[in-house]
């Protein structure tokens, strides 16, 4: 007979032990799929993991993994402000749209000219514009009682819609000879956001990356604002009694995320993508939300899971190339390193005992 | 060490240990935008690869990435598949123009062929795509003679110059088999997505259309002409003969085999030259599907011909006279249109109504 029981505290133990534990669990039950495909499972996994970081061409991958991890980690900490509070930003995807349009849109509007003031202003624009697409769920929420979840979910696909409507539109590339896409403002030094240090992968979206991770931590740890959010979140009557106003908390945790989602689609846009297209978001918003959470929400927690994932995707495409693996197989093992996750967070509040039950 | 240095030695070292290796196979890689299984798009291109494979056996090999985003992700993946020694890489998706060109700057060695793009930015990129709007001329003529609520359906994906390419051409022969027929135009603002596509076929099916042509990759639409029960449709990019013979009455088909065979041979040859490609039925680039039975006998022979016509070049798809949609002349009696116009067409020809969205 097995039981479950709630432990009367959370484990600290667990939760510290659980993330790794799901590694290696994944690490096991992806082998075996990989084996049932037909591949060598150890081989997989030291392409997925092993191969980026320490194999042969290690000098163009570690780059890459900041490149890929920067705008996880910048979205994942703004989420896990809200999700620790209990307010829930399903729609960072949106905000991380809206922040590359207006980003690339105040770029753009300055072309040609070169100025030291253009990109300090396009930073400015995306995070404007992510905070305020943030904005209409955080508002409708504090002033009529909608569910902050639907609202920002739906307008994902608003965002997509802008997003179409600008590539074939507004900030059509003029001499693009009709196709859809902007300029791209890796050929406009003004507006690029090139690498710090070339070759480093080190570009402007890293550095806000690690501010805000310094910056949230410090909330986290020290401020009034950090421990109104985590009563809120652990204890929401007690956070009541205790003076929180719950309206400006759903105001400042929606609207810090929203503007976090902006700037690093204003970053990815600026840099490594370049262009506003049709297909500019790759997800970034909803991969975030597996960051967050494989993070435990702590924001060094954060950074680690952030590389991981980008670990996870870079390690992913070239087990494709080189060994033949599915798109569709490497899904499928990053799906279950959220699964083990969630699954294992039962041990954090709860343990399993064996043996029969007592009666009482 | 500066990023371009390390890459350079880099692929320094591999064409050393290239030459080392004559018999070594050429590596061809191929980078997805959607998953091989799609049915559509990326299907047809993967069949490409697969005729590649049969082609040359030992003496090639093929490597491929699926469902790649477009932007950085794209130029790695291009990059490590050059890192591992690819000498062509076939890049399937026109998001990828900007990430080929940069990486083909880095390996000089390595040649690029880049779909339906018009950047070659380096001597090592070229471009390829097909004139899809020949199909659309066979697939008009045949919809134009189907039709008996003389309303046709069409599901437009995006509005840019391949797609109006192909809605005027469909039209321009609709009208001709048929001068009583009209032009239904949704756009979906998406290359793949069943449930807007049906949608699109829904409405365009309430609207009176009894002929739905698609510029998007699922089957939706046969499903739902199906449904209706009287709606005729053709297969985009792949047959979807499932659906035959009908409501699917034949196909406009992608085929890239026989150019990625040549392109490969003349890398192996040493013959390989940038250059951009343009090819259509003649060249086998642009397939039509078996024309089946729910088609009358003698619509299906004027297809059949009109087919063989645009194959040898004795007739063009865009040929005079013809008026833009506001009444300004596009082409003047016997004139055809040339590929410049073509590639960029932004406007409608006279005869459609609505507007492209902007």
């Amino acid at each position: 007979m097995i039981r479950i029981e709630a432990r009367p505290q959370p484990s600290a133990v667990m939760a510290y032990a659980t993330p790794v534990l799901a590694v290696v669990l994944t690490m096991i039950f992806g082998g075996a799929l990989f084996a049932a495909l037909g591949k060598d499972p150890l081989q997989a996994i030291a392409t997925i993991f092993w191969e980026p970081i320490f194999g042969e061409f290690a000098f163009f991958y570690r780059p890459q993994l900041l490149i890929k991890g920067a705008p996880l980690v910048l979205i994942a900490i703004g989420l896990a402000l809200g999700f620790r509070a209990g307010i829930w930003n399903i729609g960072a995807e949106g905000q991380y749209i809206v922040g590359a349009i207006c980003g690339a849109g105040v770029g753009l509007a300055f072309y040609p000219t070169e100025s030291v003031l253009i990109f300090p202003l396009m930073v400015l624009a995306g995070a404007l514009g992510g905070w305020a697409w943030a904005m209409i769920p955080a508002v409708l929420k504090v002033r009529f009682g909608t569910n902050e979840i639907l609202v920002s979910l739906m307008l994902v696909y608003v965002a997509e819609q802008l997003l179409a409507s600008m590539s074939l539109g507004l900030l059509k590339n003029p001499e693009g000879f009709g196709f859809p896409g902007s300029r791209n403002l890796q050929q406009y030094p003004s507006a690029h956001n090139a690498e710090i240090i070339a070759g480093t992968g080190m570009h402007w979206g890293v550095v806000a990356a690690l501010i805000a991770v310094i910056f949230a931590y410090v909330l986290l740890t020290w401020h009034r604002l950090g421990f109104a959010i985590r009563v809120t979140g652990e204890a929401p009557r007690a956070a009541k009694f205790g003076g929180v106003n719950p309206g400006r908390l759903v105001l400042f945790c929606l609207g810090t995320s929203g503007l976090l989602a902006g700037l690093a689609g204003m970053f990815e846009v600026a840099g490594p993508a370049g262009q506003i297209s049709i297909d500019f978001n790759v997800g970034y918003g909803f991969t975030a939300i597996i960051v967050a959470f494989l993070g435990r929400l702590n924001p060094l927690g954060i950074v680690a899971a952030g590389l991981l994932m980008a670990l996870t995707y870079i390690g992913g495409d070239i087990a494709q190339s080189q060994l033949g693996l599915p798109a569709a197989a490497i899904q499928v093992f990053q799906g279950m390193l959220l699964f083990f996750l969630l699954a294992l967070d039962l041990l954090t509040n709860y343990c399993v005992r064996f043996g029969r039950a007592e009666v009482a | 060490m500066k990023f371009t240095t390390l890459v350079a030695s880099a692929a320094l070292a591999l064409g050393l240990a290239g030459g080392a290796l004559a018999d070594d196979p050429t590596k061809v890689g191929f980078v997805y935008v959607g998953p091989v299984g799609d049915g559509g798009w990326t299907f047809t291109h993967d069949q490409g690869r697969q005729a590649v494979e049969a082609e040359f056996g030992d003496a090639v090999e093929t490597v491929f990435v699926e469902s790649v985003a477009e932007g950085p992700d794209a130029e790695r993946v291009m990059t490590q598949m050059a890192l591992d020694g690819a000498d062509l890489i076939f890049t399937t998706s026109f998001g990828y123009m900007d990430a080929t060109n940069n990486v083909a700057a880095k390996f000089p060695d390595v040649k690029f062929e880049h779909a339906t793009g018009y950047k070659r930015l380096h001597p090592n990129v070229s471009t390829y795509s097909a004139r899809f709007y020949e199909g659309r001329a066979v697939q008009g003529h045949i919809a134009g003679k189907m039709t008996e609520s003389n309303i046709i359906g069409y599901i437009a994906s995006f509005p840019i110059p391949e797609v109006i390419r192909g809605i005027n051409s469909a039209y321009i022969h609709a009208k001709k088999a048929n001068p009583d027929v009209e032009f239904k135009i949704v756009w979906v603002y998406t290359w793949f997505d069943p449930a807007k596509e049906a949608d699109a076929a829904k409405v365009l099916i309430e609207q009176g259309a009894d002929v739905v042509l698609q510029h998007t990759d699922s089957t939706a639409p046969h499903a739902a002409a199906q449904e209706a029960g009287d709606v005729v449709t053709f297969g985009q990019a792949s047959d979807m003969s499932a659906y035959a013979p009908f409501p699917r009455v034949s196909a406009l088909l992608d085929v890239w085999g026989p150019y990625y065979v040549a392109r490969t041979k003349a890398v192996k040859d040493g013959t390989w030259e940038s250059g951009d490609t343009w090819h259509g039925i003649g060249d086998g680039m642009v397939g039509i599907g078996d024309i089946t039975d729910a088609v009358p006998a003698e619509v299906k022979e004027e297809a059949l011909a009109l087919k063989a016509a645009l194959s040898d070049g004795s007739y063009h798809a865009f040929t005079g006279p013809l008026n833009k949609q506001d009444g300004t002349p596009f082409l003047a009696d016997g004139e055809t249109a040339d590929d410049g116009t073509l590639a960029g067409m932004n406007f409608y020809v006279e005869g459609l109504e609505g507007e492209i969205p902007q």
